[in-house]
């Protein structure tokens, strides 16, 4: 009895193996190779200057030692986390505040199908069109200076983008139009998810809203949140579209809002595999380091 | 937070309170949200020349006059075709992207094997490399096997999407209980036929989640496209909308640019409405369960 | 008009009798049966689609020539796409088959020398063209296609001469004359322009919209190129138009807007109070919003006059790939698109273009009748060819497009008190050197 019941077990999981092998396959073929190549090339001198190949000559860790001893990568690094700092709390803080109103049933907001399909919206114009429309509000001329002149806090245009932190907030409030969408979604979707009759079991035993979000919700949401707090993490080590665009490639105001990404695609003008390759390596590097962070501190706020 | 807090507590006495601060705040979003659109319309309306003028709230004549511009301008550029060939990329990418993301997800969420948590943490490590980091590569690797002007490279790689696969474990573990899938097994399914009947509907408000995304940003995607398709019979809309904007300067309009991309964003907003009612389709889905 | 600008023309033709026969027979048997050719936008294709004798439409894309067919490569310059992929093809080139072998390929001057500057070009010689040939050609057009061996490598059909464009109503109100003779006695020299831009000021306008305005005609008249020997300097006279531009934007005489930003383009309107532009013949005819009612333009309210220095601004140039299997078909356009007097006057006649043909573009400067609406009935044609005359080109690099690109970048950030000049240069170097790796400082 139990040998054949341990035999089953064994022949179902054997469909783990079976499950997973269409994303091996297209991982090896598409990503894998690709990736590896750009850490072997990290070991190399190797670029183009116009039509002229240089290398590829092997040059041990020169690569890294450019990159780590000039210091900016650590400077890009400081961008990146600010902006997305500026972009995600706000982001974080909207959809949860959404995210609870829509699952509160004593609320009974209307319309509610109407809010959570626009809140999507702007996600759907691209970066770059953004940006064109982001331009003509924030130029010297347009509304916004005009508005505030207007009221009388500003006597001259202020110029957004040639300032450090309106630039960064610019970028950071872009970011986030674009993006609380997104993770509102995520956070309804898993909310959706809950088991509705735990709601009314509490509405029964007398919990105001405040406690069946903060004692049930959100407790249920952990997973969900964790995924938003890593994913975003990442997406916003990764931020480029927004900061490239709106600053034209330059990260100006002197590279204030430069991003690691922004940084790794000036080296793509060059073809440059080498310095290209070891900088994904450390870019690889900071990212997991953040991430097992994020999944440790979540991970103890489980055992709590 | 705050307001939810001190809202909360106060519950009961003034829940209209609560409702009309709700509502505020969701007017204040949808206008922050609806206001682009709003925008892009206004700049549609209206002729290169005023562009070059800068911001206007008030809509121009020139609608029709770019939109007959965009028309013309497709016997030059083939928009319909664009269009269809973004709908392909982005669509099976969408279908393909969910589908085995779940798949994947599922592997390592109901069965216990040896590997398993190699494979977790493995998938895992490579969501946190930037696609930037290897887009050289790939493009080399895109040449070598010949795959210029097709649009598989675009299509398959997403069959491997770390980020798609973490959402669905993710939420596998808030609402996929197991205890259903040995109920289907006791029942005599096949795992595949598990899968495919039991686990795939209950994981449809996920699925429509990161359909769109991944249809969005297959869709305004650029940079690989624009190296990868040559053949004008096979560019997607971003390309159409980058090759507007590099006309010579006797060319150029920036009326018809936004024509163009008000156009470009019709079928999302259609593809996204489609995919968002599944999302609140799975309330109705959830409550049955409960 | 365009009538009379036609007889011009076709007199000037007939006069100096270098009617270009079509010798060679295009398409013959030896050669390859497919011409491809590499662009970003549809302009030269136009060009050749309505021009070229022989030349039959299939697509949008597509093409014959007698029994070769043509295939136009069109990839769009956004996000260096069409480098990187005329790059990569060229890299290839040796290896392709002959039908996928790059024939024809265009090029701006910004990074004419990146591909010039290689063997991947072929020499115009080399295809039988002869000086006598492009004897009508503005010198400068020449001198952008001229490798470091000084061996010419390319041809283009359009000039780009630039000249100051100056709001007449500012000029009247300013200087009490709107007349070019007298503008330009403002602003002859560089020394002039800027103490001009103080009287303008007082009168509440800028002398231009940005300091970017006048980039290019500083870096038109270096008298080094942006790379000696491996190792990057800056010519003096850019120098000087970081002190003379800093010195205009700290008094606030001028802005540091991005060319083609919504502030920058405010000056094509009355109320943008700006009192020059500097551009050629294609920025005040399509680009400075003249179709608009209520713009200084279609009130025929700019005037032209030289300005300081001479310089150009845009232009393509086709250049003939090296391994290509249709060289006498590749002569052939080369010569029909940028030397034959016909078709030359046609592309003035059609698109109003400014072509690069010497005599032609004299006799309609010369021509009493010819006008510009937008230049308020001036004929410009005699600045545009004086300014052009003088100017020499000869220190280019291929890294030139970088260069520009990013000395603009990291002086804005000087101009508006951002970083020190030395942090802004520090910034320069830096930039550059990531794009081009080989380079020291």
């Amino acid at each position: 009895m139990t040998s054949t019941r341990r035999g089953k077990v064994v022949s179902y999981n054997k469909w783990g193996y079976i499950f997973l092998i269409p994303f091996v396959v297209v991982y090896l073929l598409f990503s894998f190779v690709p990736l590896v190549s750009t850490i072997y090339n990290s070991f190399f001198e190797n670029y183009r200057s116009g039509l002229t190949q240089i290398g590829p000559t092997f040059i041990g860790l020169e690569n890294f030692k450019t990159i780590l001893t000039s210091g900016e990568v650590w400077v890009y690094a400081k961008n990146t986390m600010i902006m997305w700092i500026l972009g995600f709390i706000p982001q974080i803080l909207i959809s949860l505040l959404l995210g609870a109103w829509f699952s509160d049933p004593s609320l009974r907001l209307g319309c509610q199908g109407f809010f959570k399909t626009v809140i999507y919206l702007p996600n759907l114009i691209m970066a770059s069109a953004f940006a064109m429309l982001f331009f003509t509000l924030f130029s010297d001329g347009g509304p916004i200076n005009s508005l505030l002149m207007q009221m009388g806090f500003i006597s001259t245009p202020f110029k957004f983008l040639s300032n450090v932190w309106s630039a960064r907030f610019l970028v950071a409030t872009m970011n986030c139009l674009m993006w609380f969408g997104n993770t509102t979604i995520l956070l309804m979707a898993g909310m959706m998810g809950i088991d509705t009759s735990l709601f009314e079991a509490a509405r029964v035993d007398g919990a105001t809203s405040t406690q069946v979000f903060f004692k049930i919700t959100l407790p249920l949401l952990r997973p969900i949140l964790v995924y938003v707090m890593i994913t975003s993490l990442i997406g916003g080590l990764q931020m480029f579209d927004v900061p490239q665009i709106l600053t034209k490639g330059s990260g100006d105001p002197m590279r204030s809002t430069m991003t690691l990404i922004m940084y790794l695609n000036k080296h793509l003008f060059s073809k440059n595999y080498g310095l290209g390759g070891a900088l994904s390596v450390i870019l690889f590097v900071i990212t997991g380091i953040l991430s097992l962070l994020v999944f440790k501190l979540s991970s103890r706020n489980e055992s709590n | 937070m705050r307001e939810v807090h001190s809202n909360g507590t106060k519950k009961g006495i003034n829940i209209h309170a609560r409702r009309g601060l709700a509502y505020i705040v969701l007017a204040i979003i949808s206008i922050l949200c609806l206001f682009w659109f709003l925008l892009l319309f206004i700049n549609t309306t209206r002729s290169h020349s005023e562009l070059n003028q800068g911001f206007s709230i008030v809509p121009s004549k020139y609608l029709f006059s770019n939109i007959r511009k965009l028309v013309k301008m497709g016997e030059r550029l083939p928009i319909l075709t664009g269009l269809l060939n973004s709908l392909i990329v982005a669509g099976l990418s969408a279908v393909l992207s969910t589908y085995f993301s779940v798949m994947t997800a599922y592997a390592i969420h109901a069965y216990d094997f040896k590997l398993k948590k190699f494979m977790f943490t493995f998938i895992l490590m490579i969501m946190m490399i930037p696609t930037q980091v290897s887009a050289l590569g790939f493009l080399q690797l895109v040449s070598g096997m010949k795959l210029e002007n097709s649009f598989i490279p675009l299509i398959v790689p997403s069959i491997a999407a770390p980020v798609t696969f973490f959402y669905m474990k993710q939420y596998m573990e808030s609402s996929l209980p197991l205890s259903l899938i040995e109920a289907a097994r006791i029942d005599g399914s096949g795992e595949f036929r598990t899968f495919n009947s039991i686990v795939m509907p209950l994981m449809k408000p996920a699925i429509a989640v990161q359909a769109i995304f991944t249809f969005v940003s297959s869709w305004n995607n650029y940079f690989t496209p624009a190296l990868i398709l040559h053949d004008p019979k096979k560019r997607t809309i971003p390309i159409l909308i980058a090759q507007l904007r590099s006309m010579d300067w006797s060319n150029l309009d920036t009326g018809v640019v936004y024509a163009m991309i008000a156009l470009s964003i019709f079928p999302v907003i259609i593809v996204y409405l489609i995919l968002s009612k599944h999302i609140v389709q799975g309330v109705a889905m959830g409550s049955v369960k409960g | 008009m365009k009538k009379k600008v036609l007889s011009v023309l076709l007199a000037v033709a007939m006069l100096t009798g270098t009617l270009v026969a079509c010798g060679s027979e295009p398409g013959s048997a030896s050669e390859g049966k497919v011409l491809n050719i590499y662009c970003w936008n549809n302009e030269f294709r136009d060009r050749v689609v309505a021009l070229y004798p022989g030349y039959t439409k299939t697509d949008e894309t597509h093409g014959t020539i007698g029994d070769v067919s043509v295939v136009w490569h069109e990839t769009p310059n956004e996000g260096n796409a069409y480098q990187n992929n005329l790059d990569d093809t060229l890299l290839k080139q040796e290896s392709a088959a002959a039908d996928d072998k790059i024939d024809m390929f265009l090029v701006e001057a910004d990074y004419a020398l990146k591909y010039v500057d290689t063997d991947y070009t072929m020499a115009v010689t080399e295809l039988g063209i002869t000086s006598a040939d492009i004897a009508n050609q503005y010198k400068y057009t020449q001198d952008v296609v001229t490798d470091s061996n000084g061996v010419l490598k390319g041809l283009s059909w359009q000039g780009c001469p630039g000249v100051m464009f100056y709001n007449r109503e500012a000029a009247k109100e300013i200087f009490g004359s709107d007349d070019p003779a007298t503008v330009q006695e403002y602003v002859k020299d560089w020394a002039t322009f800027n103490a001009t831009a103080q009287t303008v000021f007082d009168s509440g306008y800028k002398i231009v919209a940005s300091a970017n305005d006048t980039y290019r005609t500083y870096s038109n008249n270096v008298t080094k190129p942006w790379v000696v020997d491996g190792k990057i300097t800056i010519d003096d006279n850019i120098m000087n138009w970081v002190n003379d531009s800093k010195a205009l934007v700290d008094a606030g005489y001028t802005g540091t807007h991005d060319l083609w930003s919504a502030d920058w383009s405010a000056g094509f309107f009355p109320e943008g109070k700006v009192f020059c532009y500097f551009g050629p013949a294609w920025f005040v005819n399509y680009s400075m919003s003249a179709d608009t009612e209520g713009s200084i333009g279609y009130n025929g309210g700019w005037g032209a006059t030289e300005g300081p220095q001479g310089f150009f601004w845009g232009g393509t140039w086709i250049c003939a790939a090296t391994g290509t299997d249709n060289t006498s078909l590749v002569k052939d356009i080369m010569l029909q698109m940028t030397t034959n007097q016909t078709t030359m006057t046609e592309i003035v006649t059609k698109y109003d273009d400014f072509v690069n043909n010497k005599p032609a573009m004299e006799a309609m400067a010369a021509d009493p009748d010819y006008s510009s609406k937008v230049l308020g009935g001036q004929n410009p044609l005699a600045m545009y060819c004086a300014g052009v005359d003088g100017l020499d080109l000869s220190n280019l690099s291929k890294y030139d497009q970088g260069c520009n690109e990013e000395f603009q970048k990291a002086m804005k950030n000087y101009f508006e008190g951002n970083a020190t000049l030395d942090e802004a240069l520090d910034l320069f170097y830096k930039a550059v050197v990531e794009k081009y790796p080989e380079l020291t400082y």
